[in-house]
């Protein structure tokens, strides 16, 4: 299915400095693990969790955000369909989530300068998946469990095992970008 | 005296609450075999291999959907209906909005849908659970059918949607540079390779309206005005250099196609709406 992209890493989670520090924004990479999805109203919980009680209900430590909800998931299904949601409307939450130990997110779209600079800082990286490919990406969600915010309908925190994801470095640990120098190579004048 | 005779049909609200849970039910599940073949013919003509590959992802996905009826995505959308009511109809035995919101909920139940309706946009943002209300359209038109298009509308690109109200003098270059600097400052968020629906004229609440009309016409078919054909033409060549590429990965493939609908206006207004669609254009139309 993958183009011209015949090599990819393998991760596992929870992610490791050491895995991190080798990613190279552009590379494609193959995510097994746990998982918890997140999107904003979750992310302005768990923000004002940690202004207000300096603790969270998760342990974030070395884990991966996945800016997503599901569909609900039809009988015989382990998961509804389950794809990207914009991850700029979590940029005003994300520099304090990498300070309490997350260690990568997976969404789509580019970043803030303030969560390029903080992913630096906390040696983080910032996947993407493809958007609009949600019943495909389903395919490889082999748990899903809702574990906190349920009265969130939309938005719940769900824990996920996710087998082997194809997804691509956005951001690498450096600060490089692949939506600032991808389309740079395809601009032409007209 | 000759009476006059007066024919109505009628229709029962029943029936317009199946049709548009019907509606709703293939529209998630199910994209057009026009957009199909498009994006298929995009892959052909896309340089970047990680535009390749996100348009080879995007291909697959909408095979899955529709083999296995499952919700091409999991914004499932805002339910956004147009309807055309002939005014020789009589809808009986309930209510046409409530008979469109019923169907709209049981679409959203039934298909395992996601509902992605807040009632308050902004203090209580609590979720009504329903994914209703639906944002409903209607024009009273001569016949005596309900020809009802339904759409549920994602928010990754309406999000990214924009409007201004240009000067007349300003013309047809500044309508290409704003919108443009519209799809340029999306980049990823709406989801690339977009259709960019363009409302030019009427007033700023219209322009919006036929914009997002405008979206849903059968993909590629231009607008039968050649002037405005051949912007849609110029924009969409102009857009396709902008290098976003597929899923802003990068590449030649941003838009797929660019429909321009337009109105009279003011003499001294030239109001312009781009409302951006992405790739997964959802939609299903019916007739009662």
């Amino acid at each position: 299915m993958v183009g011209n992209y015949d090599s990819t890493k393998k991760l596992s989670t929870p992610l490791k400095n050491s895995q991190i520090v080798q990613l190279t924004a552009g590379d494609l990479v193959e995510i097994s693990g746990y998982l918890y999805t997140a999107r904003d109203s979750a992310h302005q919980k768990l923000f004002e969790l940690i202004k207000k009680q300096g603790k969270l209900p998760i342990k974030l430590k070395g884990q991966i955000l996945f800016y997503a909800g599901p569909t609900p998931a039809k009988p015989g299904y382990p998961c509804g369909s389950i794809g990207p949601t914009s991850s700029y409307r979590m940029d005003p939450y994300t520099p304090l989530l990498l300070e309490y130990g997350l260690k990568g997110m997976i969404g789509k779209g580019s970043r803030s300068i303030e969560v390029i600079e903080s992913i630096i800082k906390n040696k983080a990286v910032y996947f993407v998946v493809i958007g609009g490919t949600a019943a495909l990406i389903a395919k490889n969600v082999k748990q899903c469990e809702e574990i906190e915010f349920k009265d969130l309908t939309g938005e719940i925190i769900y824990k996920i095992y996710m087998n082997n994801l194809t997804a691509i470095v956005a951001i690498d640990a450096y600060g490089n970008n692949i939506y600032d120098t991808e389309p740079q190579k395809y601009k032409s004048n007209k | 005296m000759r009476s006059n005779k007066l024919t109505l049909k009628e229709i029962k609200a029943s029936l317009i609450k199946e049709k548009v849970k019907e509606l709703f039910l293939e529209a998630n599940y199910q994209i057009s075999l026009d957009l199909m073949n498009l994006l298929e013919e995009n892959l052909k003509k896309e340089t970047s291999p990680l535009g390749q590959y996100a348009l080879e992802a995007i291909i697959e996905n909408n095979k899955i959907a529709l083999s296995e009826r499952l919700p091409l995505c999991q914004d499932t959308g805002l339910g956004v209906l147009f309807l055309e009511l002939g005014q020789n109809v009589h809808i009986v035995e309930g209510d046409l909005k409530e008979a469109i919101n019923q169907g709209v909920r049981e679409a959203y139940e039934e298909g395992y849908f996601r509902k992605l309706v807040v009632d308050d946009p902004l203090f209580e943002r609590k979720n009504t659970k329903t994914n209703t209300p639906a944002i409903i359209y209607t024009d009273i038109v001569p016949g005596d059918n309900l020809k009802i298009l339904a759409i549920p509308k994602g928010f990754g690109a309406e999000n990214m949607s924009t409007l201004a109200m240009l000067k007349p003098s300003d013309g047809k270059d500044e309508i290409i540079n704003f919108i443009l600097e519209t799809v340029k400052k999306a980049g990823a968020n709406p989801c690339p390779p977009t259709i960019i629906g363009i409302g030019i004229g009427g007033t700023i609440d219209q322009s919006m309206i036929i914009a997002k009309k405008a979206i849903f016409r059968k993909i590629g078919q231009h607008n039968t005005n050649p002037k405005y054909a051949s912007l849609e033409e110029e924009i969409l060549e102009k857009i396709n250099c902008l290098g976003i590429g597929p899923a802003g990965l990068g590449g030649n493939i941003t838009s797929l196609a660019v429909h321009i609908d337009y109105l009279p206006t003011h003499i001294a207004g030239l109001p312009v709406a781009v409302n951006i669609c992405c790739h997964s254009a959802r939609y299903a139309r019916g007739v009662i």
